[in-house]
């Protein structure tokens, strides 16, 4: 499995933000984009996960199932957790793992060491434990590919260890990763794409 | 369960809950009801006779004032981008949630509809027929708002826009709907053919809504 990005440009609101951006990940692949605020980060990451038409150029992903588009086989963690406050943690989990389908696990709560607060509304829960409750979903139902928007962002040093644990699993078992981030994400082995300029 | 099902619980579920916007309609629409007496005053007859025009625009006014939350909480919590890298056409998915849409805040409406009717001084053998030109006609209201729904979506206050946009094209269902009711109350012109153009509206709204709601949505997330 290769995910392929063939000379991307994007623009936002008029400005352009970055073009001719080629570059491929294979399965057991990590790569980290990194650049200054603005640099188009996440216009990368929503581009993949097709939610964000690029101006020009394409992504692909070779070798996946066949019936299934590239956002059908990715996980889209962004800036938002996607918890609704008045649903409970496990419903949450629950409705995204129903949703988002394939086969589900069942432990991921323990993994991401929310198990003790699945009947809690998620109302309640700090930015971390929302993070945690996001992060949640890419263990929940199998996808090979994840597209990870500063997935460290609010979370502590237990949790982040826990999802540097979790993506060496998943690149393991042959998915691939692509993470926009400012610091290490815990992965020391992935490549580095760096947007806007040296 | 489906993931269609999921959603449908998720969505009903959230309606019903603390907080959630489904009682809001029934409320609005009971205070128009409980409103319109003072204003009119004490003349029965006149109560009677435009008890269902006072019914309907309060069942559609209560419906525009929940609508434009449909989109805006999934796409203000990011759940928009998740529900949009679902396995499941996206037409099915905004139909779906139309649907959560209509059993939490227009069935309720037409619930009470007999009840409120007693107010507008409607007896209970009338305001049945009203309640059902309700329940054909809201699903309309609720299908043609979803698409305005969609459209306002990636817009800050898009709730006032939302009714600009829809209430012209909820006309049609309105008229239909209050001269359907009025032909079951007071006659002579006969129930059918109103009633049939306004299940033939909700029918054509069902049809079409979810596939323009799918496009503005798409549109309107770059």
């Amino acid at each position: 499995m290769e995910l392929v990005a063939d000379s991307l440009a994007c623009d936002r609101g008029g400005r352009n933000v970055f073009t001719d951006l080629s570059f491929s990940v294979s399965a057991g692949e990590a790569l980290t984009v990194t650049g200054r605020n603005g640099a188009g980060k996440s216009s990368l990451l929503r581009i993949i996960a097709g939610l964000l038409r690029a101006t020009s150029g394409s992504v692909l992903l070779t070798g996946g199932q066949r019936d299934l588009s590239l956002a059908e086989q990715a996980h889209y963690v962004g800036h938002q957790d996607a918890c609704k406050p008045a649903l409970t943690v496990a419903e949450n989990l629950e409705f995204w793992s129903c949703y988002l389908g394939g086969k589900i696990r069942s432990n991921a709560l323990d993994a991401v060491g929310l198990n003790a607060l699945a009947d809690l509304p998620a109302a309640y829960l700090s930015a971390g434990q929302k993070r945690r409750l996001a992060l949640a979903r890419l263990i929940a139902v199998r996808r090979p590919v994840w597209l990870l928007d500063e997935p460290t962002s609010a979370l502590d040093t237990a949790a982040q260890k826990m999802l540097a644990a979790s993506m060496k699993t998943h690149l393991k078992s042959g998915g691939l990763i692509v993470a926009a981030a400012h610091g290490p994400i815990g992965l020391s082995r992935a490549r580095q794409l760096r947007l806007g300029g040296a | 369960m489906s993931p269609l099902a999921s959603l449908l619980l998720r969505d009903v579920q959230i309606a019903t809950r603390a907080g959630g916007g489904a009682l809001i309609g029934a409320l609005f629409f009971l205070i128009v009801v409980v409103l319109v007496p003072f204003a009119v005053g004490p003349d029965l007859a006149l109560l009677g006779r435009i008890a269902p025009a006072i019914l309907w625009l309060g069942a559609l006014l209560a419906n525009l004032l929940t609508l434009d939350r449909l989109f805006a909480t999934d796409y203000e919590d990011g759940s928009l981008d998740i529900l949009l890298t679902g396995r499941v056409p996206l037409e099915l998915v905004v139909a779906t949630k139309a649907v959560a849409h209509w059993l939490t805040t227009a069935l309720p409406l037409v619930v009470i509809t007999p009840l409120l009717g007693l107010l507008l001084n409607l007896d209970f053998a009338a305001a049945q027929p009203l309640a059902l030109t309700l329940l054909a006609g809201t699903p309309a209201l609720t299908f043609i708002g979803l698409i305005g729904a969609a459209l306002s979506v990636t817009l800050r206050r898009g709730g006032l826009l939302l009714v600009v946009l829809v209430l012209p094209f909820t006309l049609p269902v309105l008229i239909f709907g209050v001269s359907a009711a009025n032909a079951a109350i007071v006659g002579p012109t006969p129930f059918g053919p109103p009633f049939a153009i306004l299940c033939a509206l909700t029918l054509a709204s069902v049809v079409v809504g979810p596939f323009a709601a799918a496009v503005a949505l798409r549109q309107g997330l770059d």
